[in-house]
């Protein structure tokens, strides 16, 4: 069927990246096998694990529900963009290191994306806007207690 | 406070920095150069014969390479392994003719792409023939319609045992009770769908394989499926594991990926789409009714237990009938109760297969127990702690010895669930349930005192297969110091989350008294490895915390031999410390850490006679106790250690709605020593939210048609965590005299007993309407169903 | 799960929108916020020829405040309008509502025309629109048409909209009354979950406490979101008693035709209607008193 390749140009974690892409092409499948930034995951491919979260301008969304075609023009954070310009952890990374926030990992990028735009837009959260923040990203791992410890200690943090 | 100068301290996790970073290496960020990828056509039937399968379409689309059915696959590779006794249930990835399940992999097709394969695998025509399904259990029993006709019935297994004077049991005690309870088919279903590549070099006739895989004999069933030699498999442990809790299993996936790659000649890459994984995965957990009767006096005493366990496999089985003999480790749970009969019944059905799931059959067994212990209270009215704390068996009492032939390690089950009542501010609880029924709401308490057999005797095999004479269960850890002095330790198994690398840098550190963060943990490939068992059973905290140890150990008496060689003294005259050795009393005459590193790698005229130039050791040995084969009636020593967990749960239910919510959850836990805390505690909370889902939430439901109903995460639903509540853990100590630290397993904790715990919780809720529910999930309409036979 | 291929445009205005509608027909599909049909792409239950994305169509963001009404433009996330206060005061279901529908995620991508287009008898949206009487503009290229919510919806997953129409925008009626509760609750599985069963109420007091105007509906007890205008209009003059709002709720439970599934019987269902659009009337007559 289509062969038709959209040209597009996307900021990826502050970098422009052009390339060209089939419309059916994922944003998560482009991030990880085009661009190599394989830290965002696949987990369900129909919107309902969040591993596969990214911000787009800022806010997180689902990266398996959006075509590559459609980031066209916008601005993409993944987990890879999180760490500060001199590579070093940012105070979520650090507080996820911190407080055993995870163990097998998967979870673990989306899960950082959906807690960063939370404190970006709440940087004093309540227990229960920690937990329906990251309420659409599925951990089997964890059981969460550790995870809602993290946001919290990055948010005390942050002054 | 700890002991120990590591191990026991909260310390953060080496394997972190690079998952929270996004540089884990999970098996769907390897690419290989030329690497094709496959995408399976399944079987839309329950039940059906394959009349014929056309692949032309298929071939012609764009990037196709190949499409490989059944008929060429089961040909050129073996049968894959069966834990039972059943030679006439083979099974293959793809189907032989037959489909027995829906979902079932019917071909294999090969593109430049996974949409491409996708698009060809839509061309794929195949023609099938209905035949009759068999989907529930009970029929199956019957026989009528035989999912594997060779094997001349559905039943895998059965086998009644009876250990103690279970007849006089029953005939003398006071009072008698018989149930039903169910534990719904659900599974650990980790986020990350198992997948692999596979690549063949013909010039080296190696195959390399990169798995999400957590597996006993993965290299050696793959090889021996392939029909090559064990060592022309490579596994590569050093691919990260996105969640597992025991069902990455995936033979079938591997065998099929790797037969591709030698046949093509190219990289294969099989990574499931979550539709493949949910109704083909083949990593369904168990599915099991429980008929219970208990023997009790009017004191409370439990005399004895009858318990029946008909399990439904699926339509193939691998070692998942072993599930029912694991728990024959500790099929009395935690209480002395001198009589049990155990009926296992393995039994097929046209459904997707099951694997080994968490526990392997603990989880049920225990929710079943409890329910008894539950049901007993309530029979004679009397407080279930009380019952409980008449039962269990006492801290004294220790080693041991129930009925089925294993002896307990040691045990405080007392003082455990006294934390946990004292956490859970038990007396404040039972008032704050009392005034939100006095309100009108509906609220229950529950308690759960479960046992975590740990360390992976698997003795269940050689128990339900007097073929498999198998009583190895080993683990093993190289350790290198390099002439750098740094040390490095070498793991032979991939991992999932449980923080092996932290284990193992932990304990080596306490042994060589050297800063765990400056020592690197690798991985072997099953070439090099050392003999590994997996991380399975709860066991890699006793195993390979003890090989590790053990390793550590041999390096230490190397660096004090070269110490006494080079005093001219006996090992006793010196005094390890921090890696420096010097002469007892003369603190003058010592031989730093790098000065014997030196001597070790570089200056052999130093070096004592006898001992191995360089500074390495490995360690290789069998799981405590076990090496034992089962008596004439079926007794054994399964797993050695025995963790406990004690769980105290308020749960309320919307009387309008039926909807269950969880107010306050304690779980008290006695693993014996802890090597790292905060990764025991991470897996207990993980283990609960399993446990939460298995009792509230997931079910892999099938239609009287056998298709499965809930195989998208919109149907099978996971908790989030606005399901699972705030959780506490309370720890207790009791060592376990058998390892090296005291450590006893704790992979498992937390999911076998939360939901018993839940169950008993919301049967407290439900008891003023007096009704029940006996059936895992508990799902809100289940509830409200039951709140409606009271009306 | 990748998506069957189809092609793709980016539509820069509703015009050109409108223009590859009439040219493709029901060989194509509008993309919004995907939430909804991304899904059924990926596991191929659907495959449009075409996927018409209106995703960067301005003139369908906006959310305009006017005496009687609240327009919303239909490409207007629902997390924009969720965080919209002055929207809020104005039209409070629709935040209530929005505090039900999917995640964080979910709602940044989502649009408000998207869930009303996609009609799922369960959503939240649909069913305040229904409630309220939300009027719905169509845009074709041969014109425009404005529809009431009551015609809007026809039956499970189906819309009055034309294959050649794209949905403009939303107007969500006002209440001016100065005495005005409303209320949104649900039962689902786990949150965020599609409802098992939702209802929405709203009502309005004069000084008195008498009820001078109320609505109310049920989400997925039906084909499509039902409002209970006749039952609702029982209730004016009255004092919105235990018993007036209860037998209305039940009244309502009688009426619906609920139907069953893996999570949920039809009788289920049907209890469930009852004791939540008590519930709803209840929580939105509590707020009005306070008003």
């Amino acid at each position: 069927m289509s062969a038709t390749l959209h040209p597009i140009e996307v900021e990826v974690n502050g970098k422009k990246r052009s390339s060209q892409v089939p419309a059916r092409l994922s944003l998560v499948d482009w991030l990880r096998d085009e661009l190599r930034l394989t830290g965002t995951h696949v987990g369900c491919e129909h919107g309902v694990c969040g591993a596969c979260s990214v911000m787009l301008d800022g806010e997180a969304v689902r990266a398996c529900l959006m075509y590559a075609v459609q980031a066209h023009g916008h601005r993409v954070t993944t987990v890879e963009g999180l760490t500060k310009p001199d590579g070093g952890m940012s105070p979520l990374q650090d507080a996820f290191c911190e407080t055993h926030g995870l163990q097998c990992g998967y979870c673990t990028p989306g899960m950082l994306i959906a807690a960063q735009a939370l404190l970006d837009a709440n940087p004093r959260p309540t227990e229960n806007e920690i937990r329906e923040a990251i309420g659409g990203n599925l951990c089997r791992c964890t059981g969460y207690q550790q995870i809602v410890d993290a946001v919290r200690l990055a948010a005390s943090l942050v002054k | 406070m700890s002991a120990y100068r590591y191990i026991g301290r909260g310390r953060r996790a080496k394997e972190h920095p690079r998952f929270v970073t996004g540089r884990g290496r999970y098996v769907a960020d390897i690419s290989l150069l030329g690497m094709k990828h496959i995408a399976l056509v399944a079987s839309p039937h329950a039940s059906a014969r394959i009349a014929a399968i056309r692949v032309d379409a298929a071939l012609a689309a764009p990037g196709v390479h190949h499409v490989l059915t059944g008929e060429e696959f089961c040909a050129h590779t073996d049968s894959l392994q069966i834990g039972v006794d059943a030679p006439k249930v083979t099974r293959w990835a793809l189907a032989r003719g037959v489909v027995r399940y829906a979902g079932e992999w019917v071909a294999a097709v090969v593109a430049d792409s996974r949409a491409l394969a996708e698009d060809a695998a839509e061309l794929v025509e195949v023609d099938y023939q209905p035949l009759p399904q068999v989907v529930d259990p009970e029929e199956a029993l019957e026989g009528r319609i035989l999912v594997h006709p060779e094997h001349g019935s559905n039943i895998l297994y059965r086998r009644k045992f009876v250990w103690g004077p279970v007849e006089e049991a029953f005939a003398g005690a006071d009072h008698r009770l018989s149930f039903r309870a169910s534990w719904g088919r659900s599974a650990t279903v980790p986020i990350e769908t198992f997948g692999v590549v596979a690549s063949w070099d013909a010039g080296t006739q190696i195959l390399d394989i990169w798995a999400s895989i957590q597996m006993p004999k993965y290299p050696d069933q793959t090889a021996r499926a392939l029909r090559l030699p064990g060592n022309a498999v490579r596994v590569h442990y050093d691919v990260d594991v996105g969640g597992s809790y025991g069902v990455k299993r995936g033979i079938k996936h591997t065998v099929l990926a790797a037969y591709l790659a030698r046949r093509l000649g190219a990289p294969m890459r099989l990574i499931e789409d979550r539709l493949e994984n949910m109704r083909g995965g083949d990593m369904q957990g168990p599915d099991r009714v429980f008929d219970m009767q208990a023997a009790f006096d009017r004191d409370g005493t439990i005399r004895g237990l009858r318990i029946r366990a008909v399990d439904d496999v699926g339509a193939y089985a691998g070692r998942s009938p072993l599930q029912l003999g694991k728990p024959v480790g500790a099929i009395c749970g935690p209480y002395r109760i001198p009589a049990i009969e155990y009926e296992p019944v393995s039994v097929m059905t046209n459904k997707t297969p099951q694997e080994a799931v968490r526990g392997f059959g603990q989880s049920p067994t225990n929710f079943a127990i409890e329910r008894t212990v539950d049901r007993v209270a309530q029979y004679l009215g009397m407080d279930r702690i009380e019952l409980r704390r008449k039962n269990l068996i006492r801290k004294d009492e220790f080693p041991y010895l129930i009925p089925s032939g294993s002896t307990y390690d040691s045990g405080d089950f007392h003082t455990v669930l006294e934390k946990a009542l004292a956490a859970a501010r038990y007396p404040e609880l039972l008032v704050l349930r009392d005034q939100m029924r006095k309100a009108g709401r509906l609220a229950g308490i529950g308690i759960a005192t479960c046992l975590e057999p740990s360390g992976g005797n698997s003795a269940f095999e050689v128990l339900m297969n007097p073929k498999n004479e198998t009583t190895t269960w080993m683990d093993s850890c190289l350790v290198r110091v390099d002439l750098s002095g740094s040390i490095t330790g070498v793991i032979n198994n991939s991992s999932s989350g449980q923080g092996h690398e932290s284990l193992v840098s932990t304990v080596l550190g306490e042994v060589l008294e050297r800063d765990p963060s400056t020592i690197r943990v690798v991985r072997a490939d099953s070439l090099t490895a050392l003999p590994s068992n997996s991380p399975v059973g709860s066991r890699m905290a006793i195993m390979l915390g003890g090989a590790t140890a053990g390793a550590a150990k041999r390096i230490k008496q190397a660096l004090l031999a070269i110490a006494a060689h080079n005093f001219e003294c006996s090992p006793e005259d010196l005094e390890y410390r921090g890696g420096d050795i010097s002469l007892k009393g003369v603190p003058s005459k010592k031989l730093s850490w790098e000065a014997l590193v030196e001597i070790a790698h570089r200056k052999f005229h130093r070096l004592p006679g006898g001992l191995e130039p360089g500074l390495q050791a490995s360690f290789v040995w069998e799981v405590p106790t076990g090496g034992g084969l089962p008596t004439a009636d079926g007794r054994i020593q399964m797993y050695p250690c025995y963790a406990f967990e004690a769980h105290v749960v308020l749960v309320e239910i919307d009387p309008g709605t039926a909807k269950p919510s969880i107010r306050s959850y304690v779980c008290g836990h006695d693993c014996g020593v802890m090597i790292n805390p905060d990764i025991v505690h991470g897996m207990t909370y993980g283990g609960i939210a399993h446990g939460i889902g298995a009792a509230l939430y997931e079910k892999f439901a099938y239609t009287a048609e056998g298709q499965l109903a809930s195989g998208t995460f919109m149907d099978y639903l996971i908790p989030s965590a606005m399901e699972v509540p705030d959780l506490t853990i309370v720890d207790h100590c009791t060592p376990s005299p058998l390892t090296e630290f005291g450590q006893k397993g704790s992979g498992e904790a937390g999911y076998l007993g939360a939901p018993a715990a839940i169950a008993s919780a919301v049967n407290d809720a439900l008891s003023p309407l007096q009704v029940s529910i006996e059936a895992l999930p508990m799902s809100h309409h289940a509830i409200w169903s039951s709140m409606k036979e009271r009306a | 799960m990748k998506s069957a291929a189809f092609e793709y445009t980016r539509a820069a205005s509703i015009g050109e929108a409108c223009e590859l509608l009439a040219r493709h027909g029901d060989g194509a599909k509008l993309l919004a916020g995907g939430q909804s049909l991304v899904p059924m792409m990926a596991m191929r239950l659907l495959r449009p020829a075409w996927l018409i994305d209106i995703n960067e169509i301005a003139a369908l963001k906006f959310v305009a405040a006017e005496s009687d009404a609240v327009r919303v433009g239909a490409c207007t996330r629902q997390a924009v309008v969720e965080r919209d206060s002055a929207l809020a005061e104005r039209v409070p279901l629709l935040r209530q509502a929005l505090a039900w529908v999917g995640h964080a995620q979910t709602r940044n991508r989502g649009t408000i025309g998207g869930s009303l287009a996609h009609a799922d008898p369960s959503a939240e949206l649909p069913l305040v629109a229904q409630v309220l009487g939300a009027r719905l503009l169509l845009r074709s290229s041969k014109g425009k048409r404005t529809l009431d919510a009551a015609s809007f919806f026809t039956g499970a997953m189906s819309t009055a909209i034309r294959v050649d129409e794209c949905l403009e925008e939303i107007e969500w009626p006002v209440w001016r009354e100065s005495r005005t509760g409303s209320a949104f609750t649900e039962l689902c599985i786990r949150h965020g979950d599609f409802a098992v069963v939702a209802a929405a109420a709203q009502v309005a007091l004069d000084d008195a406490g008498r009820c001078v105007r109320a609505a109310f509906g049920l989400a997925a007890v039906g084909q499509t979101p039902l409002a209970f205008p006749k039952l609702a209009a029982g209730l004016v003059g009255s004092f919105l008693t235990e018993d007036l709002m209860r037998a209305a709720a039940n009244d309502a439970a009688d009426a619906c035709e609920p139907g069953g599934d893996l999570h949920a019987s039809a009788e289920y269902r049907r209890h469930l209607a009852g004791v939540l659009a008590a519930r709803a009337l209840r929580e939105a007559h509590e707020k009005a008193k306070a008003a």
